[in-house]
């Protein structure tokens, strides 16, 4: 086929049902959300009528009023924020110190022992929750915060996501001027590798707050007394007494869902460049 | 996870002059830089999941006595129509998310690689917004959504003369509401992890396929899917593992028999099953053989995996 100079314009543009798949895609992404808040403003009679309502009707206050006076919510939400970033800035810095040492450092066993850490994702952990509620008990950590925060710090993906970002970024002649200049390795690491590497790890941290924010199995066997919950276990909570009021385990939904849309909103695009950038594809 | 994981394990650069400058009081710190990870995960990950090898051994009731009896729990799971039904439930659950899923995510990770699409990155974040929303709250509105009654799904449905569904109640409409929240919260996420490794192809191949007359679903057959091989089969093996421990939306669906999903264990997966056993029961010993059974399909599907992407790179 011979090629003309318009039909090569042609062939690049984007067609109208790109467009289509794509609006239709958001909407998909987005409507859910938009119900929840749309059940979790209105009352019962409202919420189940057909046709539904398709504006936020006014009974927000007096639902999130409800849900407080069912489970400790503000609690609730202030225990996963603690719970999230404990994760997520202890996953960012661990994860950078050992990310270092395995990029920069030279030990002994350093290979076999990356190999280790390698393979320690390949281990399904999650299937081990009757030994891990058996430790914690041990430890006398049931019904702890520590329970969720100790576990969660351990991040073998983080550990090869830090050491792959550091072996790009920092070169072997930056480390070699920075010892000559009298730096021990923590000040090298401190000061010049981790400031360097920041962002990588912002984004590590970022996705370690969302998965702990979101954890659901672990918490549910670990915490037992309501005023442990994180904001998942209250919403389970909250479900128990779904026959009273159809928008209370809504508006519990909807009040955890937010900080973490508002999240999104700020740093999202961080995310989507992490993953873009090919970070969690192991 | 073979499939990424290999190349970047032989990038180590070469240290060159380093060993000179660093002393013993360097290389100690770098064992200390480690081990936080080495001491965490060897109490809360390793060991555990040795020890579940063990549990499965007993008959361990957590406030009772440990009596030790060989393979029983194993005999008992294997004639346990329970545990099949759990089994069959599981694998039903998976396929009706992942097939979907994945063709979903190939096809949008096609079209948002476009050069020219404009508002991208609306796009991209939107399509992330599922992945942000916990599980829980997924469970919530989607339950609602499909409500016999009340649901907006059934009340649309009505305009085309279909009588209201059941879905929490029935086998076949619970395993399709599980598999769409796990489709709706993950497909965005796949879509991305697809984008990522379609932009390493050189646009310069797609347009010199266009100019040699490929059509988009050309282009999309023999320059997508093939480029994407790899990490296809990668999120193929993610999502089978992920698939393998859906607990969540059952135990929140079906709220008047959460740890059985239902009245006839219509949704119960395997997961959901090992909690019921062991919390639900407190027989942390058969429960800890379900959880030993859950890890030797993990297994079989890591070598699946393997022999698959073995054979890939022997065709090229």
């Amino acid at each position: 086929m011979t090629t003309t100079a318009p039909r090569r314009r042609h062939l690049d543009r984007v067609r109208w049902w790109t467009y289509l798949l794509l609006v239709l895609a958001t909407v998909a992404c987005l409507f859910p959300l938009y119900w929840m808040f749309i059940v979790a403003t209105t009352d019962t009679a409202t919420a189940t009528r057909m046709p539904p309502e398709v504006v936020p009707g006014g009974n927000f206050l007096h639902l999130a009023g409800l849900v407080m006076e069912t489970v400790p919510f503000v609690q609730a939400l202030l225990n996963s924020l603690a719970v999230a970033t404990a994760i997520g800035i202890g996953q960012a810095v661990l994860c950078s110190l050992a990310g270092f040492a395995f990029a920069k450092l030279r030990f002994p066993g350093r290979n076999a022992l990356f190999l280790v850490v390698v393979l320690t994702m390949t281990v399904p952990t999650q299937l081990s929750v009757i030994p891990q509620y058996l430790i914690m008990s041990e430890l006398g950590w049931v019904d702890t915060l520590q329970a969720l925060i100790v576990p969660g710090l351990a991040s073998a993906f983080g550990i090869f996501w830090m050491r792959q970002h550091i072996s790009a970024t920092i070169s072997d002649e930056l480390m070699q001027a920075a010892r000559i200049d009298g730096a021990s390795t923590g000040q090298v690491f401190w000061r010049i590798a981790f400031p360097i590497v920041r962002p990588a790890a912002f984004v590590l941290g970022l996705f370690g707050f969302v998965t702990a924010w979101n954890d659901f199995l672990w918490p549910f066997i670990v915490l037992k007394s309501p005023e442990r919950y994180t904001a998942q276990i209250a919403i389970k909570a909250l479900q128990n007494s779904y026959d009273v009021d159809l928008g209370l385990a809504m508006s519990g939904s909807f009040l955890a869902t937010v900080p973490l849309v508002v999240l999104f909103v700020l740093v999202g695009r961080r995310m989507v460049a992490g993953i873009l950038e090919g970070a969690f594809k192991g | 996870m073979t499939v990424t994981l290999s190349p970047p394990l032989d990038t180590a650069p070469p240290p060159p002059k380093a060993r000179k400058t660093m002393g013993l009081g360097e290389r100690l710190s770098a064992y200390a830089y480690i081990a936080p990870f080495f001491l965490i995960f060897g109490v809360f990950g390793l060991f555990p999941f040795a020890f579940t090898f063990y549990v499965a051994l007993f008959d361990w009731n957590p406030i009772g006595d440990q009596v030790f009896i060989g393979f029983d729990n194993f005999v008992r799971m294997f004639g346990d129509p329970r545990f099949w039904n759990a089994a069959g439930n599981t694998v039903s659950i998976w396929a009706l998310s992942t097939v979907p899923q994945l063709l979903l995510a190939l096809v949008l990770a096609h079209v948002l690689n476009h050069a020219r699409l404009r508002f991208a990155l609306f796009f991209r974040m939107s399509v992330l917004v599922p992945y942000i929303t916990s599980v829980a709250a997924t469970a919530i509105v989607f339950v609602q959504l499909f409500d016999r009654d009340y649901g907006l799904l059934n009340w649309l449905l009505g305009f085309v003369g279909v009588e209201p569904i059941d879905f929490v109640q029935s086998t076949w409409g619970s395993h399709l509401l599980i598999a769409t929240m796990v489709m709706w919260r993950w497909f965005g996420y796949t879509t991305l992890l697809y984008l990522a490794s379609l932009q390493s192809v050189p646009r310069s191949v797609f347009e010199a396929a266009a100019i040699d007359g490929a059509g988009p679903w050309q282009r999309f057959r023999h320059i997508t899917v093939p480029s994407l091989r790899p990490v296809i089969i990668f999120t193929v093996v993610t999502s089978t593992i992920g698939g393998l421990q859906i607990f969540t939306e059952p135990l929140l669906i079906a709220s008047g028999a959460p740890l059985t999903c239902g009245a006839v264990r219509q949704c119960q997966t395997l997961t959901l099953f090992l909690y019921e056993q062991g919390f639900g029961q407190f027989e942390f010993g058969y429960g800890s053989a379900v959880g030993v059974a859950l890890f030797v399909m993990v297994v079989v599907i890591a070598a699946i995996n393997y022999l698959l992407s073995t054979r890939i790179k022997a065709d090229r």
